[in-house]
């Protein structure tokens, strides 16, 4: 016994003195480092930062392979301590939020029943899916089997849900997903966004000049989340307190509400989430980024320089805006009438704006006090052009006879608080919105005999049918289908006019190209005319000898960009707005404005615009022909002023609606998909749903 | 011949985890994932055959001859711990590739019975040292084959509905049970 005991004893000893002296000539020289950095990262070994565990991923950032912020599910945390055993600073890495854009997955019908693996990807490679949409949401659940962090759910309609205190945002759901449903998506990414064909979008968003998520936001204020729904809102419209007033709303006419009875007040909607920051004179926070260091000048404060000079703020760059006139808002200000849109209103919009860091130079110029050589010498790395198209069109060659008004001059003087010298009888000339403003801002100057002519026929007048009614309320007469013949003055001062019978306005081909009747033509009595028959802008500035030369303009005097990136042909020299469109709305130069901030932020970062697929028509898929299971309901409108009440003063039109309607209203949305929508979204109808379900339950 | 014979009949007929049913810890744990699963194969296979060729050393050339076969047990997890730690020591520094490819199972293999076992059943069997290499390699590599195979079918399970009382090991169990069954059908060549 004594012999096996001896031996065992001698064995261990040998073998423990053995592998001490391996252990010895065999040591590897580990970077104590690597452990430490081990221990800070999150041990989670979710592999989202590309390594075979965080073993793996702390000795890449040791070696210097991988950058310190590579666990991106550890977060900002993990970030400063692992920065902190690498002696190095960690700069500002946005969070990124967990989205899933089907709204729909099960609204969809079926193909065929699907009985095998319970795998989304498997279901997939089945002629994609057993649902007809081909990009929904197929509730099979793989994001949330290979969830890491147990931050993903089913909801109870088969639609992923996460818990945003939990979800790191490592991307494993993002890369499982093979519908491509999930993103990640930080406050940058959601700005620099734009509508591609491929996406997933409901009629309204299509018809969006500005590519507002507007099923998003009404989903919001049903939720009562209305400061989530106004930051929605301000991902792609920096001023929803004016563009909820003066939007013509193209969206609410492609509304899938439309087939059943009235669209959804979206443009209402927007008002009054906006209107909720307004009244309560709260303004709600924006994220905004650190600065980066470059500087970018936007030439015109316009809604189209004032977003570009948001987005582009928004991402941390440091913004200058140069206005030529006395104060910013370009055409909102001095185009649209205080009735439509207060000046309080607009000036606490875009003080909001430059509140966020942005200067304004006022009373300067583009060609008359600088121009794009001084822009550059002064450290500025790019230049947004959005002048807008702000010289009116004339009918004569010569110079108009005096008590003739240029339409922008008309309503520019006006909003100054001018005084115009109108007379009893004023005829507008023009039946687009512009003719509506400059008729309904004369009814309101006292003038009582307006009245209007145009080319068009009632129904193709450019204007809106509400704008046109509106009009005609307060006392406007509106005369279709004449032309100009000629002025009839005394003295240099206009007495009347001389008009013939337009037979038609446009060609085979849809080109603006009037044909007149001469035979038929009377005479109208006139104090002084109006003239709102277009704009164009006033490209002065390009001069052939200075670097604005390169600048390529069309022979209405709007500018030619590549419009793939918004980039004119003079590197770093981005142009939008109504400068490149001629005059359109207000919410496409808003667009437009976001597109130059998005590529001007590639351009500088990257160094070169990616090209993206935007979606610029309607989807022909979208458009369904009847809707089933949808119920009647109304529309809430905005209060109007009772035409009397109207005359003689610039109150604001329209009432923005109240909280309760406006959750009603919320609740008429049908949260369309592409091809899908929701039939019984209402809120009565819900609330029975759920006690059903209890009942049921119980 | 005799070889060809032994080899088949270590790898199919009498596989050390379906037949004999050792190793079945790592059997189980380490068989989620087929990639993992191949590596525990390899490293098994190294360890395997290279700790029954030592023990089979020191059983002939200690245990024999100073009459201490009944310490057998003890002395060979004392030297297969030994040697294992030894190896990693080796290869973690002369083999760096072996090392990143290995070097989290080798030392989960220190506890695995199938090592022991196979060691002890080579004396057991009174094999010579060839037959030993060879028998201790063919059964690592049956053991290899099981668990990558079982790894494939574990991968399937991922994706499967399974009744919530009979996820994660009640399956595995059930399914190695179906494994097993399907091995015995090599019965007949042996």
């Amino acid at each position: 016994m004594w012999y096996s005991l001896a031996f065992l004893g001698g064995l261990g000893i040998f073998v423990g003195i053995a592998l001490g002296i391996a252990s010895k000539v065999f040591y590897v020289k580990i970077d104590k480092r690597i452990l430490e950095v081990q221990d800070a990262l999150l041990g989670a070994n979710c592999g989202a930062c590309g390594y075979a565990g965080c073993a793996a991923c702390a000795e890449a950032i040791v070696k210097g392979e991988a950058p310190v912020t590579a666990c991106v599910a550890g977060g900002p945390t993990i970030h400063d301590n692992v920065g902190r055993i690498m002696g190095m600073e960690v700069g500002i890495v946005e969070p990124k939020i967990w989205e899933s854009y089907c709204n729909g997955g099960e609204r969809s019908e079926r193909k065929y029943i699907y009985e095998g693996v319970e795998d989304c990807r498997a279901a997939d490679k089945l002629f994609k899916g057993d649902l007809i949409c081909e990009i929904g949401c197929l509730g099979l659940g793989t994001c949330v089997n290979v969830c890491p962090f147990d931050a993903i759910r089913m909801g109870k309609n088969h639609l992923p849900i996460t818990d945003p205190s939990r979800c790191r945002a490592c991307g494993k759901c993002v890369e499982a997903c093979p519908r491509g449903i999930i993103s990640l998506l930080s406050a940058s990414d959601r700005i620099l966004h734009f509508n591609t064909v491929e996406e997933c979008l409901s009629p309204c968003r299509q018809a969006c000049p500005s590519d507002i998520d507007i099923p998003r936001y009404i989903k919001q204020i049903r939720e009562g989340d209305i400061e989530g729904a106004l930051l929605t809102i301000k991902e792609r419209c920096p001023l929803p307190l004016s563009i909820g007033r003066v939007c013509p709303r193209p969206c609410e006419e492609v509304c899938r509400r439309n087939l059943i009875d009235e669209p959804v007040a979206i443009n209402s909607l927007k008002r009054f989430c906006a209107d909720y920051e307004y009244v309560n004179n709260k303004r709600i926070p924006v994220p905004v980024l650190p600065d980066n260091g470059h500087k970018v000048a936007v030439v015109g404060g316009g809604p189209s320089g004032l977003s570009c000079a948001y987005y582009l703020r928004r991402l941390g760059y440091t913004v200058t805006i140069f206005e030529a006139e006395p104060k910013l808002g370009g055409m909102l200000r001095y185009g649209i009438p205080e009735y439509r849109l207060p000046k309080k209103i607009l000036d606490w919009e875009i003080e909001g704006i430059l509140k966020l860091g942005i200067e304004a130079r006022k009373n300067v110029k583009l060609g008359r006090d600088f121009n794009l050589e001084f822009l550059f010498a002064n450290g500025y790395e790019a230049v947004y052009i959005s002048i807008g198209a702000w010289e009116s069109y004339t009918l004569t060659k010569d110079e108009s006879p005096d008590g003739v008004y240029l339409g922008t001059k008309f309503l520019e003087g006006a909003s100054k608080g001018e005084k115009f010298d109108l007379g009893e009888k004023v005829v507008v000339i023009g039946g687009g919105n512009v003719a509506m403003d400059a008729a309904r801002t004369a009814v309101r100057m006292g003038v009582k005999n307006i009245k209007l002519y145009c080319l068009e026929k009632r129904c193709e007048m450019p204007a809106l049918d509400e704008e046109i009614e509106e009009a005609i309320e307060e006392g406007v007469n509106i005369n279709c289908s004449w032309g100009f013949y000629r002025y009839i003055t005394d003295n240099g001062r206009i007495k009347g006019i001389e008009l013939q019978r337009c037979t038609s306005v446009f060609d085979e081909e849809g080109r603006f190209n009037p044909k007149y009747d001469p035979s038929e033509r009377m005479t109208v009595d006139a104090d002084s005319i109006i003239l709102t028959i277009g704009q164009h802008p006033d490209a002065s500035f390009v001069r052939p000898d200075e670097r604005s030369g390169h600048l390529k303009l069309t022979r209405r005097q709007t500018i030619i960009v590549d419009e793939e990136t918004g980039e004119t042909s003079e590197p770093f020299v981005f142009a939008g707005g109504d400068f490149r469109t001629g005059p359109d709305i207000a919410t496409k130069a808003i667009s437009e404005g976001r597109f130059a901030a998005r590529s001007i932020h590639y351009k500088l970062t990257e160094g070169h615009i990616p090209v993206i697929k935007r979606q610029k028509d309607l989807i022909p898929e979208s458009q369904l022909e009847k809707l089933e299971g949808v119920d009647k309901s109304e529309k809430v409108k905005e209060k109007t002023l009772p035409p009397e009440e109207r005359l003689d003063n610039f109150n604001e039109l329209k009432e923005t609606i109240p909280e309760e309607k406006a959750i009603y209203e919320a609740g008429r949305c049908l949260q369309c998909g592409i091809y899908c929508y929701n039939p019984y979204i209402n809120p009565v109808k819900e609330k029975k749903k759920t006690e059903k379900k209890e009942l049921s339950g119980t | 011949m005799k070889f060809i014979f032994m080899i088949v009949s270590a790898i199919f007929v009498n596989n050390i985890i379906l037949a004999k049913y050792l190793g079945n810890c790592p059997f189980l744990g380490v068989s989620q994932k087929r990639d993992s699963a191949i590596g525990m194969a390899l490293a098994v296979v190294f360890v395997l055959t290279m700790s029954s060729i030592v023990t089979w050393i020191f059983q002939k050339a200690f245990l024999e001859p100073l009459n201490l076969v009944h310490l057998q047990t003890v002395v060979f997890i004392l030297v297969i711990a030994g040697f294992v730690q030894l190896t990693e020591f080796y290869v973690r520094k002369n083999l760096k590739n072996l090392y990143q490819a290995l070097g989290i199972f080798l030392p989960l293999i220190t506890t695995n019975c199938a090592v022991l076992g196979v060691a002890i059943l080579c004396i057991r069997s009174s094999y010579n040292f060839i037959e030993t290499a060879i028998f201790a390699f063919s059964s690592s590599v049956g053991y290899g084959l099981a668990i990558t195979l079982f790894s494939g079918i574990r991968e399937r399970y991922e994706i499967c509905h399974i009744p919530r009382i009979f996820k994660g090991t009640a399956i595995a169990m059930v399914s190695v049970g179906l494994m097993a069954l399907a091995f015995l059908g090599f019965k007949g060549m042996a």
